[in-house]
């Protein structure tokens, strides 16, 4: 086995891996509250990446600000989305909520293609160019460890949110037990609403540090792919836990970089793994490995 | 003076202020009516207990009381009307309500179902209280760290009723705090509901098939039958009532 390639391979792993965890940490945000997954979250991230685009490219705002106020304006669309066609239906029956989800991916992907058409744009960089480290041939990229960096300082800041606020605790009471948490005086409509909004800044983080990896660019239909290994990682970690995510998405980028590839799957099949991972964890393990298992006594 | 309280609590309240006065009440689920006009009321520092079998209604009323349903009728707290108001906004006039089957939040820790329950409040004595219902209840503090879902059937009771206190309320609903209990455990709990109402005055009102129990801490209680009162007077007078000693008591 060569070392150099086992650990370039480790490298892109974690690369890959974070930024799924960054798209698993906002579907765990909807989840938390609705017990929903939310299929149009990639493409609420990808649309989210072309606000930054357009700040930083086309306005000429420096890049991170663009990324700031594309978090921002995401947050507030995305907080309009519940408000007129998630909130009207009843948050217990759950499939025509997902079929909302679901035109709504329809939707975003069609409205950015008819603004930005189906042309790749180059996104600008976020972080230094270069490598941070090299081992033998092995190259750690400044790229990689600013993604990384990201990913962790992100779950850092959701889990202080969840922990340490009063709209985090009333943001964890509803996703525990809505009735309960009504009867203590907590609104559950803008609660819900707030993490809509969460999930959408952070989705549009997770996109713009995904596409400004230097072999990547941004169109359209960019985050399809990182979706589906988005609600692999989110299932593996648990679905409600912020670190189960980021161990989540960081196990689904090495079984793409590191498994598939030493396993001899053609890379096409990648997809293929992540889902079969993600079946593997409904069948064995529901909950997850950080998930809360339902234990109640009553 | 103290005369006079003593008299008014024999004498049905009559002499206190009103709470909770509920005159016509109908309401239920969706095209389900179970609420057929109901009249009752409650006055300040009482404990008044609703008697009934299951599906007479009991939970239903509660949940109208704390705007969980739609209601026709009149719903009056403290002299004001409620019966639009949503559940978040009567939590904020002053009622609380301990939902059937305690409606913990299993996957919070103790102190933040506490913390929580205090989530109206924007006064800084909130760990203060937590400590306060810590004392009168130790278990809860020996536990503050675990999750609410592990505690037992009787802890998670405990804390349920002190979360709902810990938002200060004027009035406390109650809906059977002793299902799925121990007979001991039961006892004890109504015992301590005596306690706090003796001491704090907090008003209540508590629904329960236990009528035993209930009715030997309560001052006045009502039986409801298919959604109507069809009973009601002191307890006392319900506890020795041979139609409610057959119906209720088992005796």
């Amino acid at each position: 086995m060569d070392f150099n390639l086992l650990l370039d391979r480790l490298f892109l792993g974690l690369s890959n891996g974070s930024t799924y965890a960054l798209i698993a940490l906002a579907l765990v945000m909807i989840f938390k509250a609705t017990t929903l997954i939310n299929f149009a979250q990639g493409e609420f991230a990808m649309i989210g990446a072309f606000f930054v685009f357009v700040l930083s490219v086309e306005q000429g705002l420096p890049v991170w600000i663009a990324v700031f106020l594309g978090m921002v304006i995401s947050a507030l669309a995305a907080a309009g989305i519940e408000r007129t066609l998630i909130r009207p239906f009843d948050p217990s029956d759950h499939l025509p909520l997902v079929i909302i989800t679901l035109g709504l991916f329809l939707a975003i992907n069609a409205l950015a293609a008819m603004i930005w058409g189906f042309n790749t744009r180059a996104f600008p960089a976020l972080f230094p160019s270069g490598n941070a480290l090299t081992i033998g041939t092995a190259t750690l990229s400044w790229y990689t460890v600013g993604v990384v960096f990201v990913t962790f300082a992100t779950a850092g800041a959701l889990t202080l949110l969840l922990n340490r606020t009063k709209i985090g605790l009333a943001f964890r009471a509803v996703s525990s037990n809505l009735e309960s948490s009504e009867l203590v005086g907590v609104r559950v409509g803008p609660t819900l609403q707030f993490g809509w909004a969460i999930a959408a800044a952070v989705g549009t983080l997770g996109a713009s540090v995904y596409v400004a990896n230097p072999i990547l660019s941004l169109e359209p239909s960019v985050m399809i792919r990182v979706l589906i290994f988005a609600v692999s990682a989110a299932a593996l970690g648990g679905l409600d836990s912020v670190w189960g995510a980021i161990a989540g998405g960081i196990a689904i980028g090495m079984v793409q970089s590191i498994v598939v590839p030493y396993a001899k799957i053609p890379n096409e099949l990648a997809l293929g793994a992540a889902v079969v991972v993600l079946m593997l964890v409904l069948l064995f393990k529901p909950s997850g490995l950080f998930g809360t298992p339902q234990v109640e006594r009553v | 003076m103290t005369d006079q309280t003593h008299d008014s609590t024999d004498t049905a309240g009559a002499e206190r202020p009103l709470v909770l006065n509920v005159t016509d009440l109908r309401g239920g689920y969706g095209q389900i009516q179970v609420l057929h006009g109901l009249d009752f009321n409650v006055f300040e520092s009482e404990i008044v207990v609703i008697l009934g079998a299951n599906g007479a209604g009991k939970t239903t009323t509660l949940r109208a009381v704390s705007g969980m349903i739609d209601t026709t009728g009149a719903i009056e707290f403290r002299g004001e009307s409620i019966q639009d108001a949503k559940a978040p906004d009567i939590v904020r006039k002053g009622v609380a309500h301990v939902p059937q089957g305690r409606g913990t939040l299993p996957e919070l820790s103790v102190e933040d179902n506490l913390r929580v329950g205090a989530y109206i409040r924007k006064d800084n004595e909130v760990d203060q209280d937590i400590e306060r219902w810590f004392d009168v209840y130790p278990v809860l503090r020996q536990r503050r760290n675990q999750r609410a879902g592990s505690l037992s059937g009787g802890e998670q009771q405990m804390l349920a009723v002190s979360r709902a206190l810990m938002s200060r309320p004027d009035l406390l609903l109650l809906d059977e705090p002793s299902l799925g209990l121990a007979p001991l455990i039961v006892k004890d709990l109504f015992d301590r509901f005596a306690e706090i109402n003796k001491e704090t005055g907090m008003t209540m009102l508590v629904v329960e098939q236990n009528a035993q129990l209930a009715l030997a801490v309560a001052d006045r209680g009502y039986v409801i039958e298919s959604g109507e009162i069809s009973f009601d007077g002191p307890a006392d007078e319900l506890l020795h009532d041979d139609k409610i000693r057959k119906a209720y008591l088992g005796v």
